[in-house]
């Protein structure tokens, strides 16, 4: 683990430098333990670090490196146990317009993606980037595809993509590279909800497929 | 309640207080305003909150008809209002604050006692134009309440304390500290003067410039701060501003200091700009300098 300063308010704290489960895991831990931490402003979890933007008016870096070491001490505190979280996604035509492409670069049946996308289940690994924009790892190797060389102009809310080995879901209508697959009804974000997003950090989530007829 | 009627929005205003911090980890940046600086002085001056809301004004600013008499603060960009700026206004019932084009940097702050009471999502009434949190950009016609954001008496009107105000230029100077990319480049940013390019906005400040290498180290996507500098496989930098991405992929030289954030919200399409790197301590010293000046106003 290393921690260096990003900027004369914020430290990045390096988990490795790669993505993992077990990575992740520390990710999700630390995050989970700065919630309310004093002078601390914002955080940023990634695949494998965690930003972390104080107020450099009340404290100094050094005191919010000590802070955060004497959050990584794994005997300190419970962790709260993932949610398994359904999301029924419509795949393929206008709602998926990348996943006849997506079985190509498999050499297998739109179906059997469907079969493959739906058959496991996935960890929200971060929210980031974009808006409430959700991260999710462990997609089957089989059916890993590359960004579009191109990115839209604009993805729909709700749309369901592969980028490489990641699956994500974009929860509001933005530009993106993501090769689309589907896309999803459930309502991923209330401004009102406290936290406002449906899927969090460490959250487990399952695709279900929904007919074209809505059965 | 007393209230303000948008007679005409300018080229791009909106509401704005000092961002919506705590959701970084869900993927959204503070947004806020783009010189919290000047929004803070102007709250100050009439008496409010650090944190009220006000109207952050672009390049062209607007015109604003006042319902009730009270007291309001013009500051940052000098929007030719024929108002004195950065000093408390003392506006009648019926009378209308009218803006015009620049005449020095980029963002002019109207703010009033008591602050704008528009309601607040997820905690601040900052508006995030790329998303629409928290609403959008001013419309003619538009009707904003008056908050209750007023916490002390405002500050007795006296000349503006213009030679003590901030002061933007076509030419600007900003401080960095290294960013966590730094030794992956040769100081390439430090050797040359970049443009700001029109297609910059509020996500994000785009340079012209001489290109910088790509340097050849692979990076896993990280999360990034306000004023960090990346460097896209293109070369030209980009400095991310108040609505960025929370995490990103490009490597990052440097990061602007705090005590010069206010200068990113000055700055116009095709000002030039030079970076200087200085030490993290300095960076604290240049930023408690500034809190003093802002003080000194109430």
């Amino acid at each position: 683990m290393i921690i260096r300063p990003s900027s004369d308010s914020s430290l990045l704290v390096y988990f490795g430098d790669r993505i993992s489960p077990e990575v992740h895991r520390q990710v999700l831990r630390l995050v989970r333990r700065l919630e309310g931490a004093r002078a601390v402003r914002n955080v940023h979890p990634a695949f494998a670090s965690v930003l972390v933007e104080f107020d450099p008016r009340l404290t100094r870096a050094e005191e919010v490196e000590d802070l955060i070491r004497g959050k990584l001490d794994p005997d300190s505190g419970e962790d709260a146990s993932a949610r398994l979280v359904e999301i029924p996604v419509r795949y393929g035509g206008e709602f998926g317009p990348d996943l006849e492409d997506v079985a190509r670069h498999a050499g297998i049946t739109a179906g059997r993606v469907v079969e493959l996308h739906t058959s496991v289940e996935y960890e929200v690994y971060f929210l980031g980037f974009a808006t409430f924009f959700v991260y999710l790892g462990g997609l089957p190797a089989e059916i890993a595809t590359p960004r579009l060389s191109a990115p839209r102009r604009q993805v729909p809310a709700g749309s369901v993509g592969i980028a490489g080995n990641q699956a994500g879901i974009y929860p509001i209508a933005s530009p993106g590279g993501w090769r689309i697959v589907g896309r999803t009804d459930a309502r991923l974000f209330d401004s009102q909800a406290d936290p406002p997003p449906l899927l969090r950090m460490g959250d487990r989530v399952r695709f279900v497929p929904v007919a074209e007829d809505g059965a | 309640m007393s209230a303000i009627r948008v007679l005409a929005p300018g080229f791009q205003s909106t509401v704005q207080d000092l961002g919506r911090f705590g959701y970084a980890q869900f993927g959204v940046s503070a947004s806020g305003a783009a010189d919290a600086l000047a929004l803070r002085a102007g709250n100050l001056l009439v008496g409010n909150a650090e944190n009220a809301a006000g109207i952050e004004m672009t390049l062209v600013g607007g015109a604003f008809e006042f319902e009730g008499a009270t007291v309001a603060a013009l500051t940052g960009s000098d929007l030719d209002a024929g108002l004195p700026l950065w000093t408390p206004l003392e506006i009648r019932a019926g009378q209308t604050v009218r803006c015009g084009a620049t005449r020095s940097g980029a963002r002019g702050y109207l703010c009033v006692r008591g602050g704008i009471g528009v309601p607040k999502t997820m905690g601040s009434a900052s508006v995030h134009l790329l998303t629409g949190l928290g609403g959008r950009a001013l419309r003619a016609g538009d009707v904003l309440p008056i908050g209750a954001d007023a916490i002390r008496r405002p500050r007795m009107p006296q000349p503006a304390p213009r030679e003590k105000a901030p002061q933007s230029t076509r030419h600007s100077l900003l401080r960095v500290t290294a960013g966590p990319q730094e030794e992956w480049f040769a100081g390439e940013i430090y050797a040359a003067a970049y443009g700001l390019s029109e297609e910059s906005d509020r996500m994000g400040l785009r340079l012209r410039g001489p290109a910088i290498p790509s340097p050849a180290g692979r990076m896993i996507t990280e999360g990034v701060p306000l004023g960090a500098i990346q460097v896209p496989p293109d070369g030209q930098p980009i400095i991310l501003f108040v609505e960025h991405q929370t995490t990103g992929g490009y490597p990052k030289p440097a990061n602007v200091i705090s005590a010069d954030f206010w200068r990113l919200g000055q700055l116009r399409p095709r000002d030039e700009v030079r970076f200087e790197r200085v030490e993290i301590e300095q960076a604290l010293d240049l930023l408690r300098e500034q809190e003093r000046w802002l003080y000194d106003l109430v």
